[in-house]
């Protein structure tokens, strides 16, 4: 094996990344804690380098690095980007929450930074192995983040419950992808693909096995019921930027990942895994409407909320052809928006001693708060599907993928289980606009550049939402280009 | 600057003002809240000025797309301009009335606390109006439409702590919500048929559809154009107030006077005018409709002039006079004179105005007593508002060389010549109409600005107010002296004075004969051979005003402003004796109950509706809906949730469970299925309750 075989220049967003967090984790320990503002500007500066990285990598045919463990398509590249802009929000928004609270520390940086190059590789592997290690890079970043304040409590009750209902779920995606080997004797995805679906060599009934154990591994990832339990309790103990760290971007490279095992490796079985994500789409829809009405918490609620956008993005999975996955593309990478905007809600208003996580705590915020309860509206009513924001988009562009493969029944289904989860999401609204606030309106954390950053997210949830085709069709190209159909 | 971008500033200029000052009212102040808003209204008259100038020195018409918000099955949901000549002249109309509007506010609405929020909302108004006028489909259409519905809903409401300015916008925004049903299923039918939302294309293909033939009911069909173009008309009636859905103008008076003027004479009540101008191709195919048109116009023109006459509420007067003028309009169009109510749009807009904005200066004047029994002789004391007052009312009777007497004889000569079996009645409508509008137009010219100077002598009793929502003095007491309202009313007044003479004179030669509507409005001079006739008698405006010594409308309306000036100066008793007379006939009460359209309504189908809502709300609301579905909804949603809370313990090895017997559940079904455990049945049962197609 040469140099130049191993066509690293694929990967040279990721080996930038690699190389500069290492960097940052060295620098920071001449850092004082007064300086650590340095940390942060430089870990925005490597984001930048490696978006534009990306940006300019960006080409319409796949390209393999590392013999075919490494893949560069298109729907790698903007999913990888939207992680990048994803991180970077958390950074931004995170920044004073952390200050206040004794985290604004290098291990933020550092382990971010390493969350994001696991879920770049994920989104790039093309081999299970790769898949496994860039899934594993990002879990243990985030069992590390959530307990990241160490004397609380909460934080390393939900980073405990994390960390070993992930290990039993890494345990039962690799029994999966184990017995897919067996199943075809290949961990390349598009061989296996080839075993199964063209050569018919593989075998069906090991092969039904592993995919049931690989749903599994993802299910939980995505935190679709049944598999969903870790996602309150982790939500509401994290940490706020590390709750907006778990609920954006590694949403995108589940998706990414997904696609690489569902849509390529077993595509030869699209109607067994259609009936399995059928079924954790409807319990997704259900539970997490449902229970997120009973919340009272607005991390928790985000959670279940959280639970239920990822039905919506099964559902577009799930139809398995290009129009499914670019709707769900195009609605993870609007939910990872509308989430981030959420969660930079949420640390603007709170400060030292005071989460603003409690639902009371938004009561007659339009009063006090005028400019970001309207943002935080903004929020809510594209979450909510209200008609011109992007949420309405994302879920039109899903129920019509399915509303196309004649299941009426099941577009039925999500819209009704909309209509239950838009009450939550108006009953913010409400609080906000028609409740007399409780007690002196309270100073506002952050710096203008967060504040105007904050701003142009929510308002960008509209914007999208004004001129939603030309992401649509960004994103349905990448599909198209990056799945050999 | 290139042409698509001026179409562009002409709304937005007045929505970016509206926007500043409906937001940021608070923050910016007064002056600078009329200043942003009056500079937008001026931005957006300049430029349409120019596109006028532009289309006149043989500009071509814009017909084009500016945005697609989106598409669904083929359809284009667009905003695209369409200016041509017609909108143009709309374009103008629109904003100069606002911009006269918004500088007569400053002066009008001094006091009142809502300042900013009334120039935010009439900036508003302009833009949505724009919308309108400017659309090149019918969305867009349908958006304006219902957006100056909505502004006007907001503003008959401004002062939203009086009962009856409430219920006033209340049946305001339901009326409308008839004619705007009408017109969504008309919209509905164009598209079920000619399968696209925009103009040109609707019109290229209406021709083909001509005897098309619809089966609404079993066993009956119709015509599909006539049904498409009654039921775009329903709308039109609707929003220009034509009977029987007229009952909500004369209440939107409640509003402050400057919208009085702006929305409810000049230019939204138009809107519906407008629209039939503009779907002129496919009215012209459709006789049914047309003549259905004509009746409904004459009804309107004749019957609500005679409910002026008894009003005593100066608004109410004005207010009647623009049901009867809107009447007016519409049988012109009836007639195919399309051009014809286009011309007294134009200048009834700016008479209109100009008097509604006199009745608003003699308010002032009289410390916001609207009762014109109150008045008399304030020609002395506000002589601007008297000379302006005197000049918009003799354009309104059509006296020669005015601006409404060059399109009324139009359209009273349009009618004479038309062949619609309606024409004989509508003529007769439009005549005694002259009279009747002439009679009451100076009834109350001569007791508000002549005669004795009646608030002296007499107490107060019930007046209207137009007060600002707090109870200080109103009236003049027998001591004060009415005073001449600020330069920023007068000049106002003024500058509307100037076209309400003139404008007529200057414009009826191109507008009528002169091919400025070539192309843009659509005549079938075979069978509709009006506007061809009249063509072949018009020898310029000098020769009309002295055929008009040879016909029957001058002496109508000199007959009717004698009446007035013997009924009301010379011998008030007359008046007194007819009005017993008329009393004890009844008719007096049929006036009063205003022909009891609104009894009808509010007795008759609101009482019903809410009869039947009533039952709706006990049965099936409040026992079904309420008792079962919703509560018993929200209960189990409640059970559910506190069901799955239950599950959610905090346990670790809870989770753990969870996540085994999911995996578990999959493993037994799906491997199950691929062996055949559960049997063919229960295996394609599944498949076929998944896939119901597949």
């Amino acid at each position: 094996m040469t140099w130049t075989s191993l066509n690293a220049w694929v990967a040279a967003p990721e080996i930038f990344l690699f190389c500069a967090t290492c960097a940052i984790l060295l620098l920071d320990l001449f850092v004082s804690d007064a300086k650590r503002g340095f940390t942060h500007w430089l870990s925005l500066a490597v984001l930048v380098v490696t978006g534009a990285l990306l940006v300019r990598g960006y080409h319409a045919a796949p390209q393999y690095a590392f013999s075919h463990m490494f893949v560069a398509d298109p729907l790698a590249t903007l999913a990888k980007v939207g992680m990048v802009v994803g991180v970077a929000l958390v950074l931004i928004y995170g920044r004073s929450y952390a200050a206040d609270r004794g985290i604004f520390k290098g291990e933020l940086y550092s382990l971010a930074l390493f969350s994001l190059l696991g879920m770049m590789v994920m989104a790039s592997a093309i081999n299970l192995l790769t898949l496994y290690v860039g899934l594993e890079l990002l879990s243990l970043s985030l069992y590390a983040l959530v307990a990241l304040r160490r004397d609380s409590v909460e934080s390393t009750e939900a980073a405990m419950k994390y960390f070993v209902l992930g290990a039993l779920a890494s345990g039962m995606l690799l029994y999966g992808m184990s017995m897919l080997y067996g199943a075809t004797a290949s961990l390349n995805v598009l061989e296996i693909s080839q075993r199964l679906m063209v050569e018919q060599s593989g075998n069906p009934l090991l092969a039904t096995f592993g995919l049931v154990f690989v749903v599994t591994g993802i299910a939980f990832k995505l935190g679709a019921v049944p598999f969903h339990m870790w996602v309150p309790d982790v939500y509401q103990g994290a940490p706020t930027p590390i709750t907006q760290l778990i609920g954006s971007a590694p949403k995108l490279a589940a998706f990414a990942f997904t696609i690489r095992l569902l849509a390529q490796a077993m595509e030869g079985f699209t109607p067994e895994w259609r009936s399995m994500l059928v079924v954790l789409a409807v319990l997704s829809l259900a539970i997490g409407n449902l229970t997120a009405i009973a919340q009272t918490n607005i991390k928790r609620m985000f959670a279940y909320s959280t639970i239920s956008h990822m039905g919506f993005l099964l559902l577009g999975i799930l139809v398995g052809n290009v129009v499914g996955y670019s709707a769900a593309f195009f609605y993870a990478v609007t939910y990872m928006l509308t989430a981030a905007a959420g969660f930079g809600v949420v640390m603007l208003l709170a400060r030292q001693g005071f989460e603003a996580d409690r639902l009371d705590d938004y009561k007659g915020l339009a009063r006090t708060h005028p400019w970001f309860a309207g943002m935080l509206l903004l929020v809510m009513f594209s979450m909510a599907g209200v008609p011109v924001f992007v949420g309405f988009f994302a879920k039109l562009a899903v129920l019509k993928a399915v509303v196309d493969l004649g299941m009426v029944w099941l577009a039925v289904f999500a819209v009704a289980m909309s209509l239950i989860g838009a009450f939550y999401y108006l009953r913010v609204v409400k609080l906000m606009y028609f409740d007399e606030p409780e007690g002196a309106a309270a100073p506002l954390s952050g710096c203008m550049f967060t504040r105007v950053v904050l701003s142009l997210n929510c308002l960008a949830l509209l914007g999208i939402g004004l001129f939603p085709n030309d992401l649509l069709l960004l994103l349905t190209n990448a599909v198209e280009f990056s799945l050999p159909i | 600057m290139d042409m698509k971008t001026i179409y562009l500033l002409i709304p937005l200029a007045p929505l970016f003002g509206a926007i500043i000052a409906g937001l940021f009212g608070w923050a910016i102040g007064r002056r600078a809240a009329h200043c942003v808003t009056i500079g937008g209204v001026a931005v957006s008259f300049a430029l349409s000025a120019y596109v006028l100038n532009h289309l006149l020195s043989g500009g071509e018409a814009f017909n084009g797309t500016v945005y697609t918000w989106l598409t669904i099955n083929g359809v284009d949901f667009n905003v695209g301009f369409l200016v041509d000549k017609l909108t143009a002249m709309m374009m103008c109309v629109v904003t100069f009335v606002s911009l006269m509007v918004h500088i007569y506010t400053i002066g009008y609405m001094q006091e009142d606390p809502g300042y900013q929020r009334f120039f935010s909302y009439i900036s508003l108004f302009t833009f949505s109006m724009l919308m309108l006028v400017m659309a090149n489909n019918f969305v867009q259409l349908f958006f304006g439409w219902e957006a100056v519905g909505l502004v006007s809903y907001l503003l008959i409401g401004f002062w939203f702590k009086r009962p009856t300015a409430t219920f006033a916008n209340l049946k305001a925004f339901l009326v409308n919500r008839v004619g705007d049903f009408g017109f969504l299923l008309g919209i509905g039918l164009v598209l079920a048929y000619f399968g696209s939302l925009d103009y040109a294309t609707v019109f290229a293909k209406a021709p083909e559809l001509k005897d098309t033939t619809i089966t609404l009911m079993t066993g009956h069909t119709w015509s599909l154009m006539a049904v498409t173009c009654i039921l775009l008309f329903v709308g039109a009636m609707g929003k220009s107030a034509q009977f029987p859905l007229h009952v909500w103008l004369p209440d939107s008076m409640e509003g402050p006077t400057p919208i009085s003027a702006l929305i409810h004479a000049a230019t939204m009540v138009t809107a519906g005018i407008f629209m039939v101008a503009r779907m002129s191709p496919m009215f012209e195919l459709s006789d049914t409709a047309l003549n259905f048109v004509l009746v409904i116009g004459a009804i309107t023109a004749l019957f609500m002039g005679f409910l002026g006459i008894i009003q005593n509420d100066i608004k109410r007067v004005v207010a009647y006079s623009t049901l009867s003028q809107l009447g007016y309009m519409t049988v012109a169009l009836g007639v195919s004179a399309y051009s014809v109510a286009a011309f007294h749009l134009m200048t009834h807009a700016f008479f209109k105005a100009l008097l509604f904005l006199g009745a608003g200066s003699v308010i002032i004047g009289m410390h916001h007593d609207q009762d014109i029994r109150n008045m008399g002789g304030l020609r002395k004391y506000m002589p601007i508002t008297w000379i302006t007052s005197l000049l918009g009312s003799l354009a309104l009777i059509g006296t020669p060389f005015f601006a409404g007497f060059y399109s009324k004889d139009s359209i009273i000569e349009a009618v004479e010549f038309s062949t619609l079996p309606g024409a004989g009645f509508a003529h007769f409508a439009v005549l005694a109409g002259v009279f009747v509008t002439a009679f009451y137009s100076f009834r109350m010219y001569f007791l508000v600005f002549h005669g004795k100077e009646r608030w002296m002598e007499k107490g107060h009793h019930d007046h209207h107010h137009d007060d600002h929502g707090d109870d200080h003095h109103h009236g003049l007491g027998p001591n004060d002296k009415p005073h001449e309202s600020p330069w920023v009313v007068t000049l106002p007044l003024i500058l509307l004075a100037i076209p309400s003479v003139v404008i007529g004179y200057l414009a009826i030669e191109p507008m009528l004969y002169g091919g400025f509507f070539d192309g843009v409005i659509s005549v079938n001079h075979e069978s509709h051979r009006a506007m061809e006739m009249m063509k072949e008698e018009f020898h310029g405006p000098l020769a009309m005003v002295t055929h008009a010594f040879s016909t029957l409308p001058l002496y109508l309306a000199i007959a009717g402003v004698a009446a007035a000036y013997v009924f009301y100066l010379v011998k008030p008793s007359i008046p007194a004796a007819i009005d017993r007379f008329f009393s004890a006939i009844g008719v007096r009460k049929v006036l009063e109950e205003k022909y009891y359209m609104d009894h009808l309504y509010i007795n008759g189908f609101a009482a019903a509706g809410r009869a039947v809502g009533t039952v709706l709300w006990k049965v099936g609301d409040a026992l079904l809906i309420d008792g079962l579905i919703v509560n018993g909804a929200a209960k189990l949603v409640g059970f559910v949730s506190s069901a799955v809370r239950r599950v959610q313990t905090g346990y670790i090895y809870h989770y753990a469970f969870a996540m085994i017997i999911g995996a578990l559940g999959f493993i037994t079904v799906w491997l199950g299925a691929r062996l055949g455990w559960f049997g063919p049945e229960v295996f394609q049962w599944v498949v076929g309750l998944l896939y119901p197609q597949a």
